[in-house]
């Protein structure tokens, strides 16, 4: 379409003078934004409060998608599970008998651990989750890997809490709002997570590299030990996650280790718990600067 | 009516015997749908990469292009500050870019005054492709190769949303202007 009029501004002063000012607010306006967007680099949580109070605000609606969203996928997968139903229910009857065993298997495993924790004098207490709620929505138009849980302060959630899936880790707290809070992925750029071999104690780093694909950074260089279809759990070093959670399966290897998929795709999730953090004085500590700790 | 008069009903647009324009709505449907456009990303499937296109922008874009001197050009600051509120770009990051884009388009118009629509999407396309890229550099993390490549398949849906939305835009348009009936 032709533009209107309105730009000629002819002999009116008013209109003239209008015209004018839109420009210089329109540019005011681009450099309040450059400097908000500099101020936020230096400190990303400045206007976390907006972000919760806004993420809080839509959260109704959000979390009614999210049960929409869950309810369709299920009546999906009813849908599809009566297709080929005889052949999937023997084949799945078999699994059954072999889980039954594994089952009982670990359930020696388990027993033998407990004793020789008894014997070695740790003890261990199952961990409670400080909310199970819904992962309500994500950033799915930006770079950055971010997604929203129905849950907040409220509900007792704090920064830095681990968040799981029945699958394993998604990610962990980043911001909280009264009654919802932001999390970063795993597959976010800045996300690090200590993770090692589930088979074996090959330490490494995972990183998110921005396209869904986590980098398995060995610590320990030398020759790969990494093979495709391996699994990866967190270590507990760091503090905030519980060990044992699993996080990723090898895909591709590199020369310093691998790429791997999440084994919790935020894609295939839907209820979540929110995890208190495992050691909070060791996380405390890793946050400390040293020259801080060095001047007390 | 018209056999009377014939310009009583000259104005295809203007007002009528009984019925007329809903300042609300005309007011309203631009702003309230480009605000509901950055909302909307949030909704879908939590995915492991981005793959939505930036909606609220794109839907800036299109009021721009199909209905140009509709907005002001100041119209990037609020509109950006409330998509920085739930885009998960780091804040001002809007605030910034969309009014750039607007001045940007404006001194564009002032050259080529005349367009047809290949033009404008050919507009468009550009200034989502920089939109992106200068996002996935302003994003708050250290850009990689990795990321960067992830971004192609959110660009190409972008470019190719733009026709059906400047269609559902131009409906929005011809729902904004239209006439109610009045006492």
């Amino acid at each position: 379409m032709a533009p209107t009029g309105q730009r000629r501004s002819g002999y009116s002063r008013r209109a003239q003078y209008n015209l004018f000012t839109g420009y210089i607010i329109a540019g005011i306006g681009a450099l309040i934004g450059a400097v908000l967007l500099v101020l936020s680099f230096f400190q990303p949580q400045l206007f976390g409060g907006l972000r919760g109070a806004a993420a809080d605000g839509v959260s109704p609606a959000t979390e009614t998608s999210a049960t929409v969203r869950t309810g369709s996928k299920g009546i999906w997968d009813s849908i599809s599970g009566y297709y080929r139903a005889g052949s999937k229910n023997a084949e799945l009857k078999r699994e059954m008998e072999i889980a039954r065993i594994r089952l009982a298997e670990a359930q020696a495993v388990e027993q033998e651990n407990l004793r020789l924790k008894a014997l070695l004098g740790l003890r261990e207490e199952d961990v409670e989750p400080v909310a199970v709620t819904r992962l309500v929505g994500s950033t799915a138009s930006s770079t950055r890997r971010f997604a929203y849980v129905g849950a907040g302060t409220d509900q007792g959630v704090e920064v830095g809490m681990p968040i799981r899936s029945p699958r394993g880790v998604v990610g962990r707290v980043l911001e909280t709002g009264s009654d919802s809070a932001r999390i970063l992925l795993l597959t976010d750029t800045e996300s690090v997570l200590p993770v090692r071999r589930a088979r074996d104690e090959v330490v490494a780093f995972a990183e998110g590299r921005g396209d869904g694909l986590l980098r398995i950074r060995l610590i320990n260089l030398g020759i790969n030990p990494l093979e495709k279809g391996d699994l990866f759990v967190t270590s507990g070093a760091g503090g905030y996650y519980r060990p044992g959670a699993a996080v990723a399966i090898l895909v591709e290897k590199t020369d310093d280790g691998g790429l791997a998929r999440m084994v919790s795709d935020p894609a295939a999730t839907d209820f979540v718990s929110i995890d208190p953090i495992f050691e909070p004085e060791a996380a405390l500590a890793v946050d400390t600067p040293t020259e801080t700790e060095l001047s007390d | 009516m018209e056999r009377i008069d014939p310009r009583a009903r000259s104005d295809a647009y203007g007002n009528r015997i009984n019925r007329s324009h809903s300042t609300f709505l005309a007011t309203v449907v631009p702003w309230g749908s480009i605000l509901l456009a950055s909302i909307l990303p949030l909704f879908p499937i939590a995915s492991a990469l981005p793959l939505l296109p930036p909606l609220g922008f794109l839907m800036l874009l299109g009021w721009r292009l199909v209905r140009p001197g509709l907005l002001p050009v100041w119209a990037g600051i609020p509109l950006g500050l409330f998509d920085d509120l739930f885009s998960g770009q780091p804040f001002g990051f809007a605030i910034m870019t969309w009014s750039l884009a607007l001045i940007g388009i404006e001194i564009l118009e002032g050259r080529l005054p005349w367009r047809a629509f290949w033009q404008d999407w050919f507009t468009a396309g550009i200034v989502v492709g920089v939109y992106l890229i200068v996002g996935w550099l302003l994003s708050g993390a250290i850009p990689n190769i990795h990321s960067l490549i992830a971004l192609v398949p959110q660009l190409v849906l972008s470019i190719l949303l733009f026709p059906i939305l400047s269609r559902i835009i131009a409906r929005l348009d011809r729902f904004r202007l239209h006439r109610w009936r009045t006492i």
